[in-house]
């Protein structure tokens, strides 16, 4: 058979949203690929700049909109360095509890995902079981399930819920638990393991060249968790494991599955510590309307590492924002990966890169 | 006594039925023209319409109609019913609920509304009619650049050669169309044309998915042909014969006593036959093209795959295909391995009847055989639902280097099985 090209997408049940995999296939061997994207860019650098400081946190909710809370923390964080605005303790303490459970909120979506990915219908179903009870926490917590508008300049919009304590050692205990199930779903199956282990296949040298970061590029094996080397709110406080891994062949579909689905459980860990170290206080600092100077703040996302830089001219609005986002520079790398395996790794492959194309094309 | 419901066969059964229904029009025809009405000569039909031959072929049309409708309605709609229902619960959900209730009409509605029923609450078996209906419905879209010809030829053969399987396919002694010597042989051969259909509605089809698919099928379907058949080849030595109601009386015998119990002597409880068990399980599972051996539609990367651009009660063809598929896989792996419709308690009440003893059958063999095929299908189901889909070369990998050696070595076995007979202990 020639080789052709197929279009993946943008109507495609491979692709979690509006982009397009080209890959040229020689009979069932990939031979080249092409993602093509920018189907979904709303040109969000862009309608930042005339809007207000405290405006666009609804704005960059919508950036990944499974993962709302880390990316408009990620905004405020780097207006709060512009303008030199202190978060008081409570305040980092309830942002790193809503980032966590929207960490495993939106890893439980990639697990989702994933399941039908491979023809197994039944992870899409047990997973989102279980990522109700985490936007229940959220929802708890914020108000909303989706496109929650949670972080502020300055702090958090509310206090923690009364009981909020109890409903998260409820929901995690629970959650432990089920772990165990996924992993007898997953891990421990056979057919799953030939499916991922050895796929798309990176090195760590060409993952970091094509600026692959986050969960991805700790499945080669290279310890960059921002939390740990560039610690943000009061994550050095904190007491978790990093997700590396640390086999020797790494940086394959496997080791990326792996290291989310111990994220999970480090994430857990994470809300129950916070919850207990918060202290009483104010949650939220006042913030100046206008500001001048250049913030820069770089957090851990669900997907790799979230970069806003935000420039104020002393106007209340914006001069200029840059969005860095992972899936951006991820999706540069995947035809890497792509190459020389069969047509059906594509899905194996770029559902465990996690793609959320809101972010991607911005 | 034979246990079986449909007795003594199909054919007979039906016969009788046809023969008593033409008598009666004869009679009717002659009454309404008595000799020397105007209409006299239509007395001639009446006694035409009682030709042996005529009466054979009609009743021949009627087993022929009773068992499509038996198959193709009844027993696929319950299997999708099955499966839907199964693998609902095993993903923590109620699944489909469609009852007579939800019917949109009077009377269900009018009697809903006035007992209070839930109307979406019920089993659910109706969704697959109210599915059918839905794809009856639909446009029938045909591809600008496929080719039209064949496109519309592959649903008719996919499914034809699949509803062909059961013109050979017991469903108990007497439950059968046509009870040939090579029966077994016919099913498997039957079984076998679907993967040509399933290749020219890939290629037809002008599209790049659906073309992948089809060939996939293809060479999924050859590769596993193969340990199938050897391990049927197996079980051929054992029964001696190829007729499937041969293979399951073979297993009727008793293979040892547990006390008052009699454990017959099925195919499955035998070294060699085990083995080429194993070997026809997931040879079977490939066959019926599902998950974990779905690739030829595997959605994620292949949109549907061969069926891609199917559309309407044509797509409701090649995608329903697939059950009666399963219905016949199901009850092959019953007919083989597990004794088929001889049941493991045969329980018979002869109650006196004037002067004559009655054996009466509990449990008819059509019951014991569908609840086997039942049972084995709901495996199927729980396999597909637990695990993910395999890679093409994997499926090929195993299929070529796994199940085929484990395939021949069964043969070998039951060959010197049956070569060294009565081995000491009974083992076999």
């Amino acid at each position: 058979m020639a080789e052709f090209w197929v279009n993946m997408g943008p109507q495609h049940p491979m692709t979690h949203g509006l982009w397009n995999m080209r890959v040229k296939i020689d009979g069932e061997t990939i031979v080249d690929a092409e993602p093509e994207i920018g189907y979904l860019h709303r040109g969000y650098e862009k309608i930042m700049e005339v809007r207000e400081f405290q405006k666009n946190v609804v704005l960059t909710d919508r950036l990944c909109y499974v993962s709302s809370v880390t990316w408009s923390h990620a905004y405020c964080l780097a207006v709060e360095k512009m303008a030199g605005i202190e978060v008081p303790p409570r305040g980092q303490w309830i942002r790193v509890v809503s980032l966590e459970i929207q960490r495993v909120a939106s890893h439980l979506m990639w697990l989702a995902a994933y399941g039908p990915d491979l023809g197994l219908l039944t992870g899409l179903l047990w997973a989102l079981r279980e990522r109700e009870l985490f936007l229940d926490l959220l929802q708890l917590l914020t108000g909303a399930r989706m496109n929650q508008n949670f972080p502020r300049v300055g702090g958090v919009r509310n206090d923690l819920p009364p009981d909020f304590d109890k409903y998260c050692r409820k929901v995690v205990n629970h959650f432990m638990k089920k772990l165990d199930e996924y992993e007898d779903l997953m891990h421990s199956s056979k057919i799953f393991l030939m499916r991922t282990q050895g796929v798309g296949r990176i090195s760590t040298a060409d993952a970091i060249d094509w600026g692959v970061t986050g969960p991805n590029l700790r499945a080669c094996g290279f310890d960059v968790d921002l939390r740990r080397k560039e610690p943000y709110e009061t994550y050095e406080e904190v007491d978790f494991e990093p997700q590396v891994w640390r086999g020797a062949d790494g940086g394959d579909s496997y080791a990326r599955f792996a290291c989310r689905f111990g994220e999970m459980r480090e994430s857990c860990k994470i809300i129950l510590q916070a919850i207990d170290k918060a202290p009483s206080g104010p949650y939220r600092a006042k913030a100046p309307r206008r500001a001048e100077g250049e913030g820069f703040a770089r957090t851990e996302d669900s997907r790799g590492e979230a970069l806003f830089y935000v420039i104020g001219d002393g106007d209340d609005r914006p001069y200029r924002v840059k969005i860095r986002s992972p899936v951006f520079c991820t999706m540069a790398a995947t035809p890497l990966m792509l190459r020389g395996n069969k047509m059906a790794d594509v899905v194996a492959i770029l559902g465990s890169v996690d793609v959320c194309v809101g972010e991607m094309d911005k | 006594m034979s246990g079986h419901l449909v007795s003594p066969n199909l054919f007979e059964l039906t016969r009788i039925l046809m023969d008593g229904i033409l008598r009666i029009l004869s009679d009717a025809i002659k009454a309404l023209a008595p000799v020397g009405s105007p209409v006299e000569p239509l007395r001639g039909l009446g006694d035409a319409i009682l030709t042996p031959w005529l009466v054979d072929l009609l009743s021949w049309l009627v087993a022929i109609t009773i068992m499509v409708t038996w198959v193709a309605a009844i027993l696929l709609l319950t299997f999708m019913w099955i499966e839907r229902k199964t693998y609902s619960r095993l993903q923590d959900r109620y699944g489909i609920m469609l009852s007579v209730w939800s019917l949109p009409f009077w009377p269900f509605s009018w009697l809903a509304r006035r007992r209070h029923k839930p109307t979406h609450k019920g089993l659910g078996w109706l969704q697959n009619v109210a599915d059918g209906v839905k794809l009856v419905q639909k446009e029938n879209i045909t591809p600008a650049k496929a080719d039209s010809a064949m496109f519309h030829t592959a649903p008719v053969l996919i499914a034809s050669s699949t509803v062909l399987i059961f013109a050979a396919l017991p469903f108990s002694e007497g439950f059968v169309i046509a009870d040939v010597p090579l029966s077994l042989l016919f099913i498997l051969a039957a079984f076998s044309l679907a993967p040509l259909g399933i290749l020219i509605a890939g290629w037809s089809s002008n599209n790049k998915y659906s073309l992948i698919g089809g060939m996939r099928a293809a060479a999924q379907l050859m590769a596993y042909e193969i340990p199938l058949l050897l391990a049927v080849i197996a079980i051929i030595f054992y029964s001696g014969t190829l007729n499937v109601i041969g293979i399951v009386k073979g297993q009727e015998v008793p293979l040892a006593y547990l006390g008052p119990i009699a454990i017959p002597a099925w195919n499955i409880l035998s070294i060699p036959q085990f083995l080429g068990f194993v070997v026809f399980f997931v040879a079977i599972i490939a066959e019926m093209e599902r998950i974990p051996f779905d690739i030829p539609e595997a959605e994620a990367e292949l949109v549907e795959g061969w069926v891609t651009e199917y559309s309407g009660m044509r797509f409701g063809l090649v995608f329903g295909f697939k059950w009666l598929r399963a219905i016949a896989g199901s009850a092959l792996v019953v007919i083989l391995y597990f004794g088929g419709w001889s049941g493991p308690v045969w329980v018979t009440l002869t109650p006196t009847v004037g002067a004559t003893v009655i054996p009466i059958p509990i449990v008819p063999h059509e019951v014991w055989f569908l609840l086997k095929v039942f049972v084995v299908f709901l495996v199927f189901v729980w396999i597909s639902w637990s695990v993910p889909r395999v890679r093409i070369d994997q499926i090929l990998n195993i299929g070529w280097k796994r199940l085929i050696p484990l395939s021949l070595l069964a043969l070998i076995l039951a060959a010197l099985f049956v070569l060294f007979a009565p081995l000491p202990g009974g083992i076999r």
